[in-house]
């Protein structure tokens, strides 16, 4: 069993009666302009970002995925009265974010450049070094609440490597990052070198849901509204999810977590159900699989909690935590983007003092060890 | 209930809007296509401030393909989750019964109407000249 499940609350975790601290594990921010990255970007990938830009998979200039339901994907009132896009102003991010919600520890997930999406691989590992670099000197150095991920593609499986260990010799990073769309299911094997050396430094792997990847989205292919891909995102990760326990991913490195983030977590209890039943029936199809599938994902894996699922019934929401498991799920905001969770009034069902604790602020401190 | 003078009409622009604070309510009043609507300043899902909503038509489909936009600018749709509510009365569009924003009543009056009646907020000086929004709370 892990160190979080079932785990008595120790004295200083005791409900106290001042206000909850919480801790946000899915904060946005964004740069200026591109011309933020131009200390940590070598001349020859500027000149690159400028003449060629981006390349996905999406085809035709400009139908990358913004603007989806709000521009930038943001609320509307999270614009900078200084200018720049949502999420670019620490100052801004503070006052309507970090300090009157009470923020104890925000965790950085940049989406810029679809970091995760490019198809040159060089280029790709390019912007994710002069954003992790960035993501220190922009944020975390100027508000030590802010923490920073090591944001890296999984296809240049040689180059993460590589920028894995020059982050982790800086020592300030809280865990690494990963493509959730990358060329193959993160089950595969090309990717254990990666799973390996997270095990070693015993940094969580972050897998924020979204991005372009070669892939459509859905496995009925590529949908026709924002509403629909939105949806999808359930889809993904859940088919994320099985590929990383039915391959094996645990067993082979027992120490490893995973935190799934943006996914929500409504759909876990029948997608582990259903594992654990075909388990039963197929197991000689995957005899490297020592455990039932639901034992690895109780484990080895955590759900932040946005976006909320909303039942009518509050007592169906409090069944749906119940199922997942109080210490699996780790509370975040989303914050600046349209579907932000308050956390005063996200949750629209009971919980006590204890698991408000644990779902906002302890079990994060757990697997990030803060 | 008791009436309070809240702006100058000229002083919030058609698609603008202006939040004061009545008793210490935080009210939000729009100015749409002529109109003034008063608004507690905050959305019934997770309290984000509907002085950011977005002022939108009501859009309407009677099958795939087709779409047809009609009330515009009378439709509130939230900052946050685009949650949308008709300006008239609070009413939620997807679920009118459970889910409203509190309205208030809202008239326009001419100063020199005010100047004899009984409503004359002191902070507020009333030229006859000008026409007023007035929100009962």
């Amino acid at each position: 069993m892990s160190e979080v499940i079932d785990r008595p609350l120790r004295d200083d975790e005791k409900p106290a009666p001042t206000r909850l601290r919480i801790v946000d594990c899915d904060v946005h921010p964004s740069l200026h302009s591109f011309d933020d990255l131009n200390e940590f970007l070598p001349k020859r990938w500027q000149q690159h970002l400028r003449e060629y830009g981006s390349h996905l998979r999406t085809p035709y200039l400009f139908t990358t995925p913004y603007p989806r339901s709000s521009p930038l994907i943001a609320r509307r009132d999270a614009w900078p009265p200084t200018g720049g896009p949502p999420g670019s102003d620490l100052a801004f991010m503070q006052k309507q974010h970090l300090d009157p919600l009470d923020v104890e520890f925000g965790i950085l997930q940049v989406l810029d450049l679809f970091i995760f999406s490019q198809q040159n691989l060089e280029f790709g590992a390019a912007i994710q070094r002069a954003i992790n670099d960035w993501q220190l000197a922009f944020w975390s150095h100027r508000d030590p609440r802010l923490k920073a991920s090591i944001l890296v593609g999984q296809d240049g499986t040689d180059l993460a490597i590589a920028e894995i260990e020059r982050c982790a010799r800086i020592g300030e990073y809280i865990q690494i990052n990963v493509s959730p769309r990358a060329n193959e299911p993160l089950g595969r094997r090309r990717y254990w070198p990666i799973y390996e050396r997270a095990q070693e430094l015993d940094l969580p792997l972050g897998i924020h849901v979204g991005g372009y990847g070669g892939h459509a989205p859905t496995g009925g292919g590529w949908p026709s509204y924002y509403v629909e891909e939105h949806q999808s995102n359930a889809h993904t990760i859940a088919a994320q999810l099985a590929s990383l326990v039915i391959e094996g991913v645990p067993e082979r490195f027992p120490k490893l977590k995973f935190v799934f983030i943006e996914g929500g977590f409504g759909w876990i209890p029948s997608a582990v159900w259903r594992m654990d039943q075909h388990f039963e029936r197929f197991r000689s199809e995957v005899p490297h699989l020592k455990r039932k599938p639901s034992e690895y994902v109780r484990e080895h894996f955590w759900f932040t909690t946005q976006p909320i699922d909303e039942p009518d019934e509050a007592r169906h929401l409090r069944a749906l935590i119940e199922w997942v498991g109080i210490d699996r799920l780790l509370f975040s905001s989303d914050y600046p983007h349209w579907d932000f969770d308050d956390p005063r009034f996200a949750f629209k069902t009971p919980l006590t003092e204890v698991e408000r604790k644990k779902i906002f602020s302890t079990n994060a401190r757990a697997v990030y060890k803060f | 209930m008791a009436r309070h003078i809240v702006a100058r009409t000229s002083e919030i622009p058609p698609g603008g809007n202006k939040v004061v604070d009545i008793a210490g309510r935080d009210i939000v009043v729009f100015h749409v296509n002529g109109e003034f609507f008063a608004l507690l300043n905050r959305c019934p899902h997770e309290g984000a401030p509907l002085e950011k909503a977005a002022c939108v038509a009501r859009l309407t489909s009677p099958e795939p393909g087709i779409y047809e936009r009609s009330r515009v600018g009378e439709m509130l749709r939230c900052p946050w989750h685009g949650w949308e509510f008709d300006m008239r009365n609070g009413q939620s569009w997807f679920d009118p019964k459970r889910v409203k924003i509190r309205s208030y009543p809202v008239a326009v009056e001419r100063g020199d109407e005010l100047r004899k009646g009984p409503y004359v907020a002191e902070t507020f000086p009333v030229h006859v000249k000008d026409s007023y929004v007035i929100v009962e709370v």
